[in-house]
């Protein structure tokens, strides 16, 4: 829309409007050729094609580590022992051969050697120094090795690249803007800036993989992370790209503040808005207050690594302990990033396909700019080993604050399903599943905020579960959750609703195998981050690795239901499921602006009992006895 | 973000009446205020950003007070206090020139640009020549480069450590300030800014008294207290 007050005549004021949208087909129409089609996705200011692209960006990281994880699993399948066994040969000697078991992987470590001629006389070069020659080196240290860097380069993925991005740049970007009605985001261009941001990070963590990977664990806590593989550079680029990653998270988070405040379509209050962007809002708030404090702090880490400042290092006189401050500051906080748009798809996941109002509106909003807030007093509680009894106290009690909020949205959840028409289809699974997995996530949440009980489960497989119940049954869950619900929005293409319930029960069964039994690992006693174990855990692991890759094919299936619903899909109509928030009012897919016109609230995104879903008859939509006479279907 | 109109009939005046606000959004005055809000959101991460050397600093001079007194010696205080006085003179320029862009005073606009632009260089120049140059020579380095020979305390290494952490993110932000307000002040020759148009010289004024406030912390803490 151009300068509407100097134009009063509407039909100029039509000609003005129109000269903007030169496309009015849909966003994915491609710009002619192969190439000039590469650079329109390249260059797009689209939130859209960047919210796709930043999608399969996320789904092919997310496969990534989950290979890698896959091999943990795999490697975990039978504890490493060290076998000593003695033998007597045919000459009467006794011979001792040593073997190394239960170990699978073992990529080796490079090792100088001096090489020898066939006496065993060493070879010397020109200027008469003994020549060496590299060889690989495989071992037990060696494999055990190889499991650290599988867990790392899983643990980092996952997070910085995979959750982070996952439902706040993935799918904020592409709805945000159509939830509230809006064109595009604020900056467009930052909006850019920020993908390739992401592309450039990533590229950076990914090529320290190839260079044979970082075992510092995703939390790169020092002295370890500031020592560790001295002689080369990849854990500098793996910190480069974590580093780089947190400006890409800065400036989407900034550029959606500033979209919600500015940019909602007219009609459209605060109070008005669907809950997933009251999450995405509370998510952008964190992102900005969190990630500068991870920038400085990496920052810092790099420059302990390349000129060895000391800051972290006790032999400097520096202190490792305020890394740990410094880095759970950020990474407890963005926790939150992670799980927050989680809750807000399913706010939509459950109004929309239970046709019913959420249950206690303004208390869902609230409680996500509550949990927003908690979030920033209670990064002590990783710290409860490393932190003086004092401290320790207060942040266990801070913590056991967040379970009011996140309580509020759970019994308001429960409370919105109750005598709601539920649709269970594939979204609405995920979103009981997402219930069920949270509940259990958030509730083992407590044992670990409550000191006494944590002294025993710290750094055990206990907290292993517990995040991984909140992190992927929550956020991940709540993510594919989103991906089937949008689908037909995003590419004008229903899916096959059958096979993706089947991939869904079976990535549901496979987590809680994985998952459940880590409980019960961690409770008596199995730590974390170990390639082996005693033998009375065997059994645990294997049912565990069994999980895992019951997952494996669930997620294989989901993948290949959503990737057929591309290629050989029935076209979507533009609301499948009556839903009604903006973006089911536009077309499937959306047209390149969205809406043909800007779109005037009228109701409420959850308002099912007074109004026909948008693009619905009201003969297929009957409102209950008592709604009132003016059925507004929306705008048109 | 902005897009120019050279069609009207109103080609031949100023740029800044003919800067047209981008599509997104519906009014100039809407993306007037988006800008803001934004620069003020990344003002928020550029405290909380530097507040990590903030925190070291209180940290490590609770722990070693002695190095941090003794590495504070070192430090020229006029030096910093030239400096100090360099960036308050261009927080007021470019306040000035924000307030010519509303004004369109279109000369001083450009002088105050381009003044503030070169104190942003001359406090790079002092720091760089009169400070960093002369500190590095003699051995006053972060960590283990440090080899200056009679240390007051042994833990004097960490305050070098603090000190050009600190300064020398300041000093990237001194340096990125002032090659934006160098490209902003090509844009005010080009006629780009006036009393309809100064989004960009408001939200640049912006950044640089946060760069200018954010000294002004560092400045005492590292030079002042002994």
């Amino acid at each position: 829309m151009s300068d509407t007050s100097s134009n009063p005549d509407p039909h100029e004021f039509d000609a003005v409007d129109h000269s903007h949208d030169h496309h009015e087909g849909s966003y994915l129409e491609p710009a002619g050729g192969v190439w000039a089609t590469i650079k329109q996705w390249a260059l797009t200011k689209d939130h859209k094609k960047l919210g796709v692209m930043y999608m399969f960006a996320v789904l092919i990281l997310f496969f990534l580590g989950g290979v890698a994880a896959l091999g943990v699993r795999a490697e975990l399948w039978e504890p490493v022992r060290y076998k000593t066994t003695t033998t007597v040969n045919d000459q009467g000697e006794t011979v001792t051969t040593q073997e190394v078991t239960g170990q699978i992987f073992n990529v080796g470590r490079p090792k100088e050697e001096p090489v020898t001629d066939a006496d065993g006389n060493p070879v010397l070069d020109d200027n008469g120094e003994p020549l060496t020659e590299t060889v690989r080196v495989y071992n037990l240290q060696t494999g055990n090795e190889t499991y650290n860097r599988m867990f790392t380069l899983h643990g980092a993925i996952m997070v910085f690249m995979v959750i982070i991005p996952s439902v706040p740049a993935a799918l904020g970007n592409f709805f945000l803007p159509i939830m509230i009605g809006a064109k595009d985001v604020a900056f467009p261009r930052l909006n850019l800036l920020s993908w390739w941001i992401y592309v450039f990070g990533s590229i950076f963590a990914v090529a320290s993989i190839f260079l044979g990977g970082v075992d510092t664990g995703w939390t790169f806590y020092t002295p370890y992370s500031t020592t560790t593989d001295a002689d080369h550079w990849r854990v500098v680029y793996m910190i480069t790209g974590a580093f780089i990653l947190g400006f890409s998270s800065i400036l989407t988070g900034l550029n959606f503040v500033v979209t919600v405040h500015k940019l909602r379509a007219p009609g459209m209050g605060w109070f008005d808005m669907p809950l997933f962007i009251w999450a995405r809002y509370a998510t952008a708030i964190i992102q900005v207050l969190a990630t500068p404090v991870i920038g400085v702090t990496l920052l810092l880490l790099i420059m302990e690594r390349l000129l060895h400042i000391g800051i972290f290092d006790p032999n400097l006189g520096g202190d490792p302990v305020l890394f740990q401050h410094f880095f759970w500051f950020y990474s407890h906080p963005v926790v939150y990033v992670m799980i927050l748009p989680g809750f807000g798809i399913l706010n939509e996941l459950l109004a929309v396909h239970a046709h019913k109002r959420i249950f206690g509106y303004r208390a869902v909003a609230f409680a996500s700019l509550g949990i927003a807030a908690v979030s920033f007093i209670v990064w002590g509680h990783h710290l409860f080993t490393s932190e003086g009894s004092l401290a320790a106290t207060v942040f266990s009690a801070l913590t056991f604050l967040v379970a009011i909020p996140t309580g509020v949205k759970m019994f308001n959840w429960i409370a919105t399903l109750y005598k709601s028409s539920i649709v269970l289809n594939t979204p609405m699974f995920y979103a009981l599943a997402v219930l069920f997995l949270f509940a259990i996530g958030g509730l083992t949440g407590l044992p670990l905020a409550t000191l006494a009980t944590d002294m025993h489960l710290h750094d055990s497989y206990f907290v292993v579960a517990h995040f991984h119940y909140v992190m992927m049954g929550g956020t991940i869950m709540a993510f594919v959750g989103g991906l089937f619900h949008w689908w037909p929005k995003m590419f004008g293409k229903m899916y096959n609703d059958r096979w993706a319930m089947v991939g869904a029960v079976l990535v549901f069964i496979g987590f809680n195998v994985t998952f459940f039994t880590q409980f019960f690992l961690g409770t008596r006693g199995m730590p974390r981050r170990y390639a082996s174990y005693v033998d009375e855990f065997q059994i645990w692991h294997q049912i565990s690795t069994i999980g895992s890759y019951i997952l494996l094919v669930g997620f294989l299936i989901e993948g290949a239901v959503l990737l057929h619903a591309m290629i050989a899909g029935k076209k979507a109509p533009p609301n499948p499921w009556g839903g009604m928030s903006l973006e089911w009012e536009t077309e499937s897919p959306p047209i390149e602006h969205n809406f043909p016109h800007e779109p005037i609230v009228k109701h409420g995104p959850y308002d099912y009992d007074e109004v026909v879903p948008p693009h619905w008859d009201p003969k297929d939509y009957p409102l209950p006895e008592g709604a009132p006479s003016h059925h507004e279907p929306g705008h048109h | 973000m902005s897009t120019i109109d050279t069609e009207s009939p109103s080609a031949k005046q100023p740029l800044w009446t003919r800067m047209t606000h981008a599509h997104h959004f519906r009014s100039h005055d809407e993306e007037f205020d988006a800008c803001k809000i934004g620069m003020w959101l990344f003002l928020t991460t550029e405290v909380l950003l530097f507040s990590g050397f903030f925190v070291a600093y209180a940290i490590f001079r609770a722990m070693y007070p002695e190095a941090f007194r003794g590495g504070s010696h070192h430090l020229d205080w006029r030096w910093g206090s030239l400096n100090t006085a360099i960036l308050l003179i261009s927080s007021f320029t470019i306040a000035y020139s924000i307030r010519c862009a509303q004004t369109n005073n279109q000369f001083w606009l450009k002088f105050n640009l381009l003044f503030t632009a070169f104190c942003g260089l001359a406090f790079a120049g002092i720091k760089f020549a009169l400070e960093y140059g002369p500190k590095w020579a003699q051995g006053k380095r972060p960590g283990i480069l440090y080899d200056y020979p009679n240390p007051v305390n042994e833990s004097e290494p960490l305050w070098w450590s603090v000190y050009y952490m600190a300064t020398g993110t300041h000093l990237a932000h001194v340096l990125i300030g002032t090659a934006v307000i160098f490209i902003i002040w090509y844009r005010a020759t080009k006629g780009m800014y006036g009393p309809k148009h100064y989004t960009g010289v408001e939200i640049t004024g912006l950044y640089w008294h946060l760069v200018d406030l954010i000294w002004i912390f560092l400045f005492p803490l590292l030079y002042l207290i002994h």
